[in-house]
């Protein structure tokens, strides 16, 4: 069994990154590195009032006093932030009004992406946002869900259509101060998506939006923002790749979510930058600050993520649960395969009465690959009957890999309940036999075990992502026995 | 820290006065060490609750001369536990209390000084002393080597089982803020066996009193070690400890820790398993309230396959106090079929007091089977009901409750005289009457 398990562990770990390809397609750059001028430059480009300027210059002057955070378990190779486009737009006229102005070549990019931005022949019923490298190349159904009064838009837009809203929630959950990766995206960030969902309004459709790096040498920051007014209801979904290049790419987002009284908001990723080759060689840096509020009393956030790709991921989607009776949760599978690191967790942090936490994350290591679980349970002292229970396994595939966990707890009320549990292991040869007993050859069984243990996370995507994150999971692991 | 530098400098011909010059060889390195390291810093990842800088700050009295106290251990503190016999050993503000009187001791076996000991087991003495400390200490390991003057010595050789346990008393006591540096070298040969119980008494309530210790323990290959301590001081005494333990293969390690009343403890343990099929079962329990601060950190290191750890550790917090608890397993590549569980069970009984805990799981091998689980919450309301309803007052239901979740960490005592010990402390505790160990004043 040990020469077939190799024979398919091999084959699965040659399978390629699909999304590799490179768009033609003119690009606009900005010159490369980092100063005032640049950060006036990029405010400048995307014709933005005073206040949003001085906002990212009080970030870049606060950025240049902080220093890379070495805290994660992670190898970072140094990284030359005067190396970096910060800027690079699909060049377009006066930034397309509708679909026969939007360039093919891109078109062509986000049907091969299986991104269906001609309104008309969608299906799903998915309100999308593309994003290529740093602008927002077109956002779909925006009329539709304008009549309900949902704005869905690119960040531009928002800055330049609504910049009440914007100056009220920007910053507001993840403050420029946050850390290192916050004040440079701060400073930086170039597009992104807004959303806004009033009173009382459930959004009639998932909105979505899809992140394209094409352009060499640069990186993307870009910036989100979701706001539910009291009663409203959103579910969203973000998804991306990126082209094979030998060199690292830099991409370091922000994610905001301000949810008021008895509102939802449900974020789902679905993550496939590109890890980089077998040999390590390339591949996205993916340090990503996202943090949710729980404003209003009964809020709920969920964050749901399947990290499949990136050469290394730092990412921590958290939750404030200010609002008595809020619930923040977090389902997570991250999987490394080759040279991939991945440390990533969550953070809850309980401020209000009554307010619950639940934590599920399923990590699978295989190749060399590092892969670590890190959270933080913080239950505060006027955090009466708080409950938390976090769980956190691994799973190992190959004996060269690691699966790590460092879980923090802080408990300050007596009150509280805080339970976390985790387990490490590999796929039991038992389970495997008993499927290959039963027919199921060894590939397949694989298959089944590795989707069983990561269904309690998939149950919780909307549909159409859970059977991407299905077979992304397949590609990145099917068949490989410990 | 730069008191303690200065200070180094002035005084060190009156430390190494009294102390073997064996002793005295290693101070420069760990001075080195010490300049280069500092005090732990605070809020580091290792450091986050725990300000060493800080408690030490204070000026500190030292007893350098180690003059001659006149008290007899034997009449201020005679241990009365039943059922408890033992050799009984003491050391007073650092110093090992010399005995006449012979303690029949199995052949080979040495219990005494450490300046005893590196004079008449020099070899000995220059192969293990400060070897863990050195190579895995931090910077208060270094403080410790450059100021201590003496300590305690366990060494069993070959195939010796030293049946009766032993005992060793601290004492700390004095009128001035103080600190003392104490030391503990155990080594076990292959196949020996001991059991030492050390239990930490601080006899004055005013002035702060400070101690650090590092304990160095060695287990050849078969041998066995348990290692109790209870720490029954003051709210103003300062503890800090780092415990080093390398075990060779199927060797079996007890370390288990029982805080009652203390000021500031921070207890260290780094376990290195080296050798195939040793068992480490590092277990703690705390019971603070009022001011007292509680943390323990471990560190155990799977180098090798086959090996087994096991950790627990139990706090009850009530009123301000504040508990600690970091765990860190790291299981080696190569360190296949391990099995390392991890549990830290926290009980809060007030509003004010505060629990941090960190759990973790450092895994580069993949055939192992590790968990850990973490709990922090109260007793159970339903099961508190059913015993009410049954008759059982409330205060006498909790009791009862708290009682039995202490007694995972006690029922891993393996000395039967200080489990019923214990079990008294820890009911007289919840009833909230005196907590002193009756013969140890």
């Amino acid at each position: 069994m040990a020469d077939e398990t190799h024979d398919i562990l091999n084959q699965f770990t040659n399978k390629d990154y699909e999304y590799g390809f490179v768009t033609d397609i003119k690009t606009d750059f900005i010159p490369k590195g980092l100063n005032e001028e640049i950060v006036r430059l990029i405010s400048a480009k995307k014709n933005e009032p005073e206040w949003l300027l001085e906002f990212r210059l009080k970030a870049f002057r606060y950025w240049l006093t902080l220093e890379m955070p070495d805290w994660a378990h992670l190898h970072i190779p140094p990284i030359d932030y005067q190396e970096i486009i910060y800027y690079a737009a699909p060049k377009t006229k006066e930034g397309p009004k509708n679909l026969e102005e939007v360039d093919p070549e891109l078109l062509k990019t986000f049907d091969k992406l299986g991104i269906p931005l001609h309104e008309q022949k969608m299906h799903s019923g998915m309100a999308v946002d593309a994003v290529m490298d740093s602008v927002s190349v077109k956002t779909t159904f925006k009329e539709d869900l304008a009549e309900r009064g949902v704005i869905f838009c690119s960040f531009s837009e928002a800055v330049q259509n609504h910049p009440d809203l914007v100056k009220k929630y920007l910053g507001s959950v993840v403050p420029y101060r946050d850390n290192f990766f916050a004040a440079l995206n701060s400073a930086v960030f170039s597009d992104g998506s807004f959303v806004f969902i009033p009173k009382g309004v459930r959004c009639p459709r998932e909105l979505s939006t899809y992140f394209r790096i094409n352009a060499m040498n640069t990186g993307q920051f870009e910036r989100t923002l979701i706001v539910a007014e009291e009663d409203a209801y959103v579910s969203y979904l973000e998804g991306c790749t990126a082209p094979m290049r030998d060199e690292n790419q830099l991409h370091a987002a922000i994610v905001e979510i301000v949810v008021l009284d008895r509102a939802e908001v449900k974020y789902s990723t679905v993550q496939n930058w590109y890890p980089g080759d077998k040999e390590g060689k390339g591949g996205i840096y993916n340090f990503v600050t996202k943090r949710g509020i729980c404003k209003g009393e009964s809020s709920k956030i969920f964050w749901t993520q399947v990290e499949t790709g990136s050469a290394i991921t730092w990412k921590y989607p958290s939750c404030i649960l200010v609002g008595d009776n809020s619930i923040g949760e977090f389902y997570s599978v991250a999987v490394t395969n080759n040279y991939q690191q991945a440390d990533t967790g969550t953070k809850m942090i309980h401020l209000g009465k009554n307010t619950k936490s639940r934590i599920v994350s399923k990590g699978i290591s295989a190749g060399k690959s590092q892969n670590s679980y890190r959270g933080l349970v913080r239950i505060n002292k006027g955090a009466e009957n708080a409950r938390n229970h976090s769980q956190c396994d691994s799973l190992l595939l190959s004996d060269t890999c690691g699966a790590h966990t460092f879980p923090y707890m802080d408990i300050q009320n007596e009150s509280a309940i805080v339970e976390h549990e985790a387990t490490t292991s590999k796929i039991s040869e038992d389970q495997v036999f008993y499927c290959n007993q039963r027919g199921i050859p060894t590939e397949t069984a694989v298959g089944l075990i590795v989707n069983g243990y990561a269904r309690e996370v998939l149950n919780k995507l909307p549909m159409e992502f859970a059977v991407e994150a299905q077979k992304l999971l397949q590609v990145s692991l099917e068949g490989s026995v410990g | 820290m730069q008191q303690y530098i200065d200070f180094f400098k002035s005084q060190r011909q009156k430390i190494d006065e009294s102390c073997a010059p064996l002793l005295n060889a290693f101070r420069e390195k760990a001075f080195e060490s010490f300049q280069r390291l500092g005090f732990p810093a605070y809020q580091s990842e290792d450091y986050q609750h725990t300000d060493i800088a800080g408690l030490l700050k204070d000026d500190f009295g030292f007893y350098l001369n180690h003059a001659v106290t006149g008290i007899n251990p034997r009449k201020v503190f005679p241990c009365n536990v039943p059922n408890l016999n033992s050799f009984k050993h003491f050391v007073v503000n650092g110093q090992f209390y010399e005995e006449q009187t012979a303690m029949n001791l199995p052949q080979g076996v040495f219990s005494g000084s450490l300046n005893t000991f590196a004079k008449q087991y020099p070899a000995l003495f220059s192969r293990y002393y400060n070897r863990q400390a050195a190579e895995k200490g931090d910077g208060l390991a270094a403080f410790n080597t450059m100021f201590v003057q003496d300590g305690y010595v366990l060494y069993v050789p070959e195939n010796v089982i030293v049946e009766k346990p032993l005992q060793l008393t601290n004492i700390s006591g004095g009128n001035v803020n103080s600190l003392v540096n104490r030391r503990m070298l155990i080594i076990l040969e292959q196949g020996a066996q001991a059991k030492l119980l050390v239990c930490d008494h601080t006899t004055d309530e005013k002035p702060i009193l400070a101690a650090t210790q590092v304990v160095e323990i060695y287990t050849g290959e078969n041998a066995s070690f348990d290692f109790y301590e209870m720490e029954e001081s003051s709210l103003n005494t300062v503890r800090l400890t780092a415990n080093f333990v390398q075990q060779a293969a199927s060797s079996s390690v007890i370390a288990n820790n029982i805080t009652l009343s203390n000021g500031v403890t921070r207890n260290n343990y780094q376990v290195d398993l080296t050798g195939k099929q040793a068992e480490t079962h590092l277990l703690g329990m705390a019971i603070v309230d009022v001011q007292q601060k509680i943390d323990n950190f471990t560190l155990i290191n799977h180098r090798v396959s086959d090996c087994q750890s096991n950790e627990l550790f139990k706090y009850i917090l009530d009123d301000e106090a504040v508990g600690t608890f970091s765990g860190r397993i790291i299981v080696a590549k190569d360190a296949q079929k391990t099995a390392a569980y991890q549990n830290n069970r926290n009980l809060l009984g007030s509003n004010n007091c505060r629990m941090y805990s960190k759990p973790q799981l450092e895994i580069y091998a993949d055939d192992v089977k590790c968990s850990h689980g973490m709990t922090t919450g109260q007793l159970d309301e339903t099961v508190l009901f059913y015993m009410r309803s049954r008759g059982i007052p409330k205060e006498e239901a909790a009791l009862l409750l708290k009682f039995a979740f202490t007694n995972d960490v006690i029922g891993g005592i393996r000395l039967e005289g200080l489990r019923d010990r214990l079990k008294l402390l820890i009911e007289k505790r919840f009833r909230g009457e005196s907590l002193k160990c009756q013969g140890c004043i």
